[in-house]
């Protein structure tokens, strides 16, 4: 019962998970997610993005920073260890089609769930530029990984610890003035990262999707906790998403959304690291 | 008015029945009218707005039997026409009245599978009680013979008494049956399919089984080990549950069927989705669907403030939208959780509320505020995008609607603000998308919902749906109900099917064997 066959810490923070889970890795397809639960009577009911699966070994990998007390006790586990509870394939796949040149921009953490699309829109035969950030050189992840399905590759680092010292929003400004100008951008990282690409290619008129990871507590419709604004309109990230058009998201409201219990979760965690990123960010960004 | 003791009420209907005298008396209807309703005993309001306790404690032994004496077991049985799926109601009262409980409760299970729970969240008042003779004789449906407390008081005799017989099972079929949901229609279903010996599978997404019985309605409405207990009769019959399993996205349900080999499949998912008012502000910070507030109260245990890791809000002024029993949870859920003060806004008057009587009465003695014909507007919040107040509208009652209802009409420049943290919407559900979106050929109706014949059957062959994702939202026994046409049609179609069944290679069937 989903078992942790290899566990791999990617940095600090940072860990992968490869868990047996054959049914969800059949299944899924990029841009899907999981919940998962480590306790059936206490546990919280966390979603994370699938980072890649093999359906011939009948696993999934995870790949997770550890912000709270369920990640933390994840963080825990050992190889061997099973997770209770497992629920997925969740929400809809990415739609993967030839754009022609696709611009992935992954930030921190959002490179995880990135990882696949960018595969599949790979393979799909477009041309693949990446824009690749985080806070220093060892937040980093999966950059090998990313760089073999890149035709160009900018690596931005807030520090300048590594690559260019910027934001991932510079290169993809100069990418969008570009003649040709690209066909799409992906972006997946924090909230406030992910706002300031759809302000970023919004005057270009480049479309965005972005991927939203949003408070949730079934996965399957059925609390509308994890309910955004896109183009004024109420929907549900579990069942109508996880990618919307990046230009239609009212983000700050998902941010506020996503800070509804923030004063309780500060209580019961040590340090909250995605938080300090995105104040960073907001600070960079003010 | 003072609260009145559970031993209080036993002691009187022990004095009642000693003055009728014993055994089994021949009452004129006219002396069976004079015996008093008994009232059913319940936790001090005080106390139990601060505990998750069941409210409702059940009747004595002795109320019970006063209660069924009231019955005047009339020819006609309005009652039994008053009954969804039809019980023999005069016939376990009056075994009731010979103190024969068992025997009572096996007529009750000759047709519904969930007494102890139907006891309890069968909406009476407006079914067999509605019907029922005594109250037309006294002209007010509240002192109708309690039939739902009669039948809950027998469910729970026999529970108490560890008299539950495990349903026989027929010899192996080889036949599979696949049930997507663990609620009231899928648990009917599993058990009534599983009888005649054909292989049961419930596929249940959350981690738990009972579908609205755990997640919705509320440990102080429901006690959770009344729907175990029932979850663990299915299971001593051989029923398996996968659960963490969401059929249309852990698996295709098409491919269930056609590669799978279930030989047939029940759909009774629920409802779903909740509905929202569509009004500004419905997305701020503190505005919750009461799917996601009593979810996280009930399922995922949140009132235990200590150990639950699921944080739920910590409220001060509620206000809850919606006339139903989810409102009424809702509410009362809140007032447990520590609000100091909880509104319930319906925009109707108390008359059309849709939630039972007694959770009504249930919810103002434990200090719900009621702000009848009154509705929503807008919901104000901070810079934060916390709520701060909800801008409300007056309304008043005007020519009946579709319904026979009279529709409210909003009263012009009526604005008020009531000054709120937090808002939770409890104006009913959708049907939600997963299946029909991940199921080519399954017909629905221009809501959602899926359609069927007479016999639950779909539009795809072998597939049947029941309860709320065929009829809306809908109760526990309408659920069941059609549980139990769909396991017959079940039954009908495997017993037709006569050519025996070679069984599948071992491991390629059993998708729950490989993980």
């Amino acid at each position: 019962m989903n078992r942790i066959l290899k566990k791999t810490q990617l940095s600090d923070d940072v860990f992968q998970l490869r868990v047996a889970a054959p049914l969800i890795a059949a299944e899924r397809k990029p841009g899907q997610f999981v919940i998962l639960q480590l306790d059936s009577d206490f546990g919280e009911r966390i979603p994370l993005t699938i980072a890649d699966a093999d359906a011939e070994e009948g696993s999934i990998t995870l790949i997770f920073q550890v912000v709270g007390k369920t990640t933390h006790r994840l963080a825990d586990l050992h190889e061997g260890d099973c997770i209770v509870n497992l629920l997925g394939p969740l929400g809809q796949p990415t739609h993967i089609a030839k754009f022609g040149t696709v611009v992935a921009v992954g930030g921190g953490i959002g490179v995880a769930p990135l990882y696949p699309i960018t595969r599949a829109l790979r393979q799909a035969g477009n041309r693949i530029i990446i824009i690749m950030g985080a806070r220093t050189q060892r937040l980093l992840i999966l950059e090998r990984e990313m760089r073999a399905l890149a035709d160009e590759f900018i690596l931005c680092t807030d520090d300048g610890s590594c690559g260019r010292k910027a934001l991932v929003t510079e290169p993809l400004k100069e990418l969008c003035a570009r003649v040709p100008k690209p066909d799409l951008v992906v972006a997946i990282g924090p909230p406030v990262m992910m706002k300031f690409c759809a302000e970023t290619t919004r005057p270009f008129g480049v479309p965005i999707v972005v991927s939203l990871n949003t408070i949730m507590v079934d996965g399957t419709g059925m609390c509308g906790g994890c309910r955004v604004t896109v183009g004024g309109a109420t929907r549900f990230v579990c069942v109508d998403g996880p990618e919307f058009d990046g230009h239609q998201v009212d983000f700050d409201n998902m941010m506020q959304r996503l800070s509804a219990y923030k004063k309780l979760e500060d209580h019961a965690h040590d340090q909250c690291h995605l938080e300090q990123e995105i104040k960073r960010q907001q600070e960079a960004a003010s | 008015m003072s609260h009145p003791t559970p031993q209080q009420l036993a002691d009187q209907a022990r004095a009642a029945l000693e003055r009728i005298g014993p055994g089994c008396p021949a009452l004129k209807p006219k002396e069976r009218l004079a015996i008093p309703p008994q009232p059913m005993p319940a936790q001090d309001p005080q106390s139990r707005r601060r505990n998750l306790r069941e409210v409702a404690l059940g009747y004595t032994p002795e109320q019970a039997r006063l209660e069924a004496l009231r019955c005047w077991q009339c020819k006609n049985a309005a009652c039994v026409a008053g009954c969804p799926v039809c019980i023999n109601i005069p016939g376990f009262i009056q075994a009731i009245v010979e103190g024969d409980f068992q025997r009572s409760v096996d007529i009750i299970k000759e047709v519904s599978l969930l007494p102890a729970v139907c006891g309890r969240v069968c909406p009476q008042e407006g079914q067999c009680q509605l019907t029922c003779t005594v109250g037309k004789a006294l002209k007010d449906v509240n002192q109708a013979v309690s039939i739902g407390r009669l039948e809950r008081f027998v469910a729970d005799w026999e529970r108490e008494q560890g008299r539950v017989q495990v349903p026989p099972v027929k010899p192996a079929t080889g036949r599979k049956v696949a049930v997507v949901g663990s609620g009231p229609a899928g648990i009917t279903v599993a058990a009534d399919v599983r009888r005649e010996g054909h292989a049961v599978t419930i596929f249940e997404a959350f981690h738990k089984p009972g579908g609205v019985m755990v997640y919705g309605i509320p440990e102080f409405r429901l006690p959770k080990a009344i729907v175990q207990k029932e979850v663990e009769t299915l299971e001593q019959m051989g029923v398996k549950i996968h659960l963490n399993f969401v059929v249309g996205r852990t698996r295709k349900l098409l491919d269930q069927l056609e590669q799978d080999g279930f030989d047939a499949m029940f759909i009774g998912v629920g409802a779903g989705l909740p509905k929202f008012m569509n009004i500004p502000g419905e997305n701020l910070v503190g505005v919750f669907s009461a799917n996601e507030y009593l979810t996280r109260a009930n399922l995922m245990r949140a009132y235990d403030f200590e150990r639950a890791d699921t944080p739920i809000f910590r409220s001060t002024r509620v206000a809850v939208l919606g006339g139903g029993n989810v409102a009424m949870d809702a509410a009362r859920m809140a007032v447990r959780l520590g609000a100091q003060e909880v509104h319930l806004v319906y925009r109707r008057t108390e008359v059309e509320m849709p939630a039972r009587v007694e959770e009504v009465a249930h919810a103002k003695e434990e200090g719900v505020i009621f702000h009848i014909l009154q509705n929503a507007k807008r919901i104000l919040g901070d810079a934060a995008g916390r709520v701060t107040g909800m801008e409300c509208l007056r309304y008043e009652l005007g020519a009946p609607d579709a319904s026979g209802r009279r529709r409210p009409v909003e009263i012009p420049g009526s604005e008020f603000v009531m000054d709120v943290d937090t808002v939770i919407c409890a104006i009913g559900n959708e049907a939600n998308p997963l299946l029909r979106q991940t199921t080519a050929g399954l017909v629905h109706n221009k809501w959602g919902n899926i359609v069927t014949d007479e016999n639950q059957k779909t539009s795809l062959d072998g597939v049947y749906a029941g309860g709320d994702i065929v009829l809306g939202a809908a109760t526990v026994i309408l659920a069941m109900g059609q549980g139990r046409v769909a396991a017959a049609a079940i039954n009908q179609r495997l017993a037709a099917q006569d050519r025996p069944k070679v069984p599948p290679l071992e491991g390629a069937e059993n998708p729950e064997i490989s993980i």
